[in-house]
């Protein structure tokens, strides 16, 4: 018995650890993509002296004096600059179409589960229908129709990304729907829309605080796939995706081009999942297991 | 059953409708990218006459339905031939693919899972955790790419034995006609790279999955029973823990060809393997919409076909399914 509490605290402890080195992780990433591409006097998108910059590898000094700490691209441009300048619009997609994607999903499946009816019925079949493919496909059919770029990504990412936490919030407000003090404040004259806001979406929230953690580190994920493709964000902006896409032909003569982006791309994803895991196993115990099937 | 099948057949027309009404939706057509820059408008009119492109929507719609019901995908705009001659080359090697994949994915995921979760707390576990988080967190185009640097060009420039000197490159080897065994070992070697990118993608998912839920499982009061009473350690952990895991890992098998597909679009573009991802992903490139929208059928057909099988199985193995 009391080998089975030690090392209960101690996964309690060294969960605890892990999320200090994913928040770690992702606070330095946020703070260096910020800082380095502004406090840097190298330019990440233009193109100078290119035979004599090119394929510097890691962590060398150029002939201007400048250094390169993961040395430079095909065109000499600095990599780690152009990493964390990627890292902003990696970060950014990824959150942005999370969030939203969460969003339009909780408006969707309040509205089905609070209105019911044609209403819950449509939609939940438009859910299930855009379940049924895979979102890759999805995505790749919604990405290639329009101009690709960082605003259609981000769409994108909602379009095909809404239906599962409308799914989960539809579920919630269902069960939080016949608890007494929605009653009680239908009672008190409230109305059908301020019950649904103030009393029923706050309780019923939760697993779809979960999904949005989850689905951040899957958005940089889809974004980064999409633009290793070709049909997410274009170059010369640059993201981690078309960042691998730019050293795909160089693995031999210089791997760190694809591979530097790879890392940082595998950390944030990392502890985006590591922080939405923890949030997971922290809500009550029946929701917990629901969402483990779900998320 | 019935009803499930309908329910299934409903849910695939609804896929097709919506990618029809996106297709549909997106600004430019293929014949913009089909006429040649010099032509004349009336050139690009004719065109859209002869595809069919100038008719309302609902025309459009109904006549597509028509064709489909009749087993008629189309015919490809850009690669003048019929969509499901296209779809019938591509199948069989993302299939095959996926076929291998799923199968390692879970012949290696889950005695992982259990080995993790027999050791749990050790540092054995640690370790595997941390692997398994690791895989699952990374792109596959990008560990492709890390294993063809390792595999292929690493393999030959440190003087690895040729047999670790992996092809990265297409499906056979080019050139040299090879016949019987020989042909199918070329393509088993051509496949070792692709298929353990999907299958330790998948892997590592399901051994995440399967250590959480067997831990949950150890420590329930039949496995205790079961120990007590003398049973060997394969007796609990075969006829006690895995059978109850069962009909959750069977769930899973379905719900996990949606990320396979997803996986082999990006290896069979690494790669470059002739399958259905390729072919998706070059027909959107080219505005080639009745190949997308056949992809896409099958896609949809394949994932609803997955779920119907897992529902299927699932009394096989839970008796409490049974009815």
């Amino acid at each position: 018995m009391t080998s089975a509490t030690a090392s209960s605290e101690r996964s309690v402890r060294s969960l605890r650890t892990v999320d200090a080195i994913a928040l770690t992780i992702l606070g330095a990433l946020v703070l260096a993509s910020t800082v380095v591409p502004w406090l840097s006097h190298q330019d990440p998108l233009g193109i100078g002296d290119v035979l004599r910059l090119r394929l510097l590898p890691p962590a060398t000094t150029d002939v201007n004096g400048n250094f390169h700490l993961l040395g430079t691209d095909r065109f000499g441009r600095d990599l780690f600059v152009r990493m964390m300048l990627a890292g902003r619009v990696s970060l950014a997609v990824g959150v942005a179409g999370s969030l939203l994607a969460s969003g339009v999903g909780t408006m969707v499946g309040a509205l089905a589960a609070w209105v019911g009816g044609a209403v819950d019925a449509v939609s939940m079949a438009i859910a299930d229908a855009l379940l049924a493919l895979p979102r890759l496909v999805l995505l790749l059919v919604c990405a290639a129709l329009w101009r690709p770029g960082l605003s259609t990504v981000v769409i994108v990412l909602v379009a095909t990304g809404w239906m599962g936490v409308a799914r989960l919030v539809r579920a919630e407000v269902l069960g939080v729907r016949s608890r007494p003090y929605v009653d009680a404040a239908t009672a008190l004259g409230a109305s059908s829309g301020r019950v649904l806001w103030r009393h029923a979406l706050p309780n019923a929230i939760g697993p779809a605080i979960v999904a949005t953690t989850l689905g951040v580190g899957n958005a940089i994920l889809l974004e980064s796939g999409l633009s290793f493709l070709g049909i997410g964000i274009q170059p010369p902006r640059p993201s981690w995706g078309n960042m691998i896409a730019g050293g795909r032909d160089l693995i031999v003569a210089a791997p760190w081009v694809a591979i530097a982006p790879g890392f940082a791309l595998v950390a944030t994803v990392l502890a985006c999942t590591l922080l939405g895991d923890t949030l997971r196993d922290r809500l009550a115990g029946e929701t917990a297991a629901t969402l483990r099937e779900r998320v | 059953m019935l009803r499930r099948l309908a329910g299934a057949l409903f849910l695939l027309w609804l896929v097709l409708t919506i990618t029809f009404a996106l297709i549909r939706l997106a600004p430019g057509d293929a014949a913009t990218f089909l006429v040649p820059p010099s032509a004349t408008a009336a050139d690009a009119a004719r065109l859209r006459a002869d595809l069919g492109l100038d008719r309302s929507i609902a025309v459009q719609y109904a006549r597509w339905a028509v064709a489909l019901l009749h087993g008629d995908l189309g015919e490809s705009f850009a690669l003048h031939q019929p969509v499901a001659r296209a779809l019938a080359d591509a199948l069989p090697v993302s299939l095959g693919l996926g076929a291998a994949s799923l199968a390692l994915t879970f012949l290696v995921g889950v005695p992982i899972g259990l080995w993790q979760a027999v050791r749990r707390g050790k540092w054995i576990d640690y370790t595997l955790t941390m692997a398994t988080t690791l895989v699952y967190a990374a792109p596959s185009f990008w560990l492709a790419l890390a294993l063809v640097a390792v595999f292929t060009y690493g393999a030959a420039a440190w003087g690895l034995p040729p047999a670790l000197r992996l092809p990265a490159f297409a499906m056979r080897s080019p050139g040299g006609e090879l016949h019987g065994a020989a042909a199918v070992a070329d393509v088993i070697r051509h496949a070792i790279l692709p298929v353990s990118i999907l299958a330790g993608v998948g892997a590592a998912g399901i051994a995440r999955y399967a250590r959480s839920s067997i831990a949950d499982v150890l420590s329930s009061d039949f496995v205790r029973t079961a120990w007590a009473k003398g049973t060997s350690p394969a007796g609990v952990y075969f006829r006690h823990v895995l059978a109850t895991v069962a009909p959750a890992l069977i769930v899973l098998f379905a719900l996990s060809l949606p990320g396979l597909v997803a996986g082999s679009i990006f290896v069979e573009a690494v790669f470059a393997w002739p399958g259905m991802g390729r072919l998706m992903v070059n027909a959107i490139v080219a505005r080639d919409y009745p190949v997308v929208m056949g992809a896409a059928t099958i896609y949809a057909a394949l994932v609803l076909l997955a779920n119907l099988a897992g529902d299927l199985a699932l009394p096989l193995v839970d008796p409490r399914r049974r009815t």
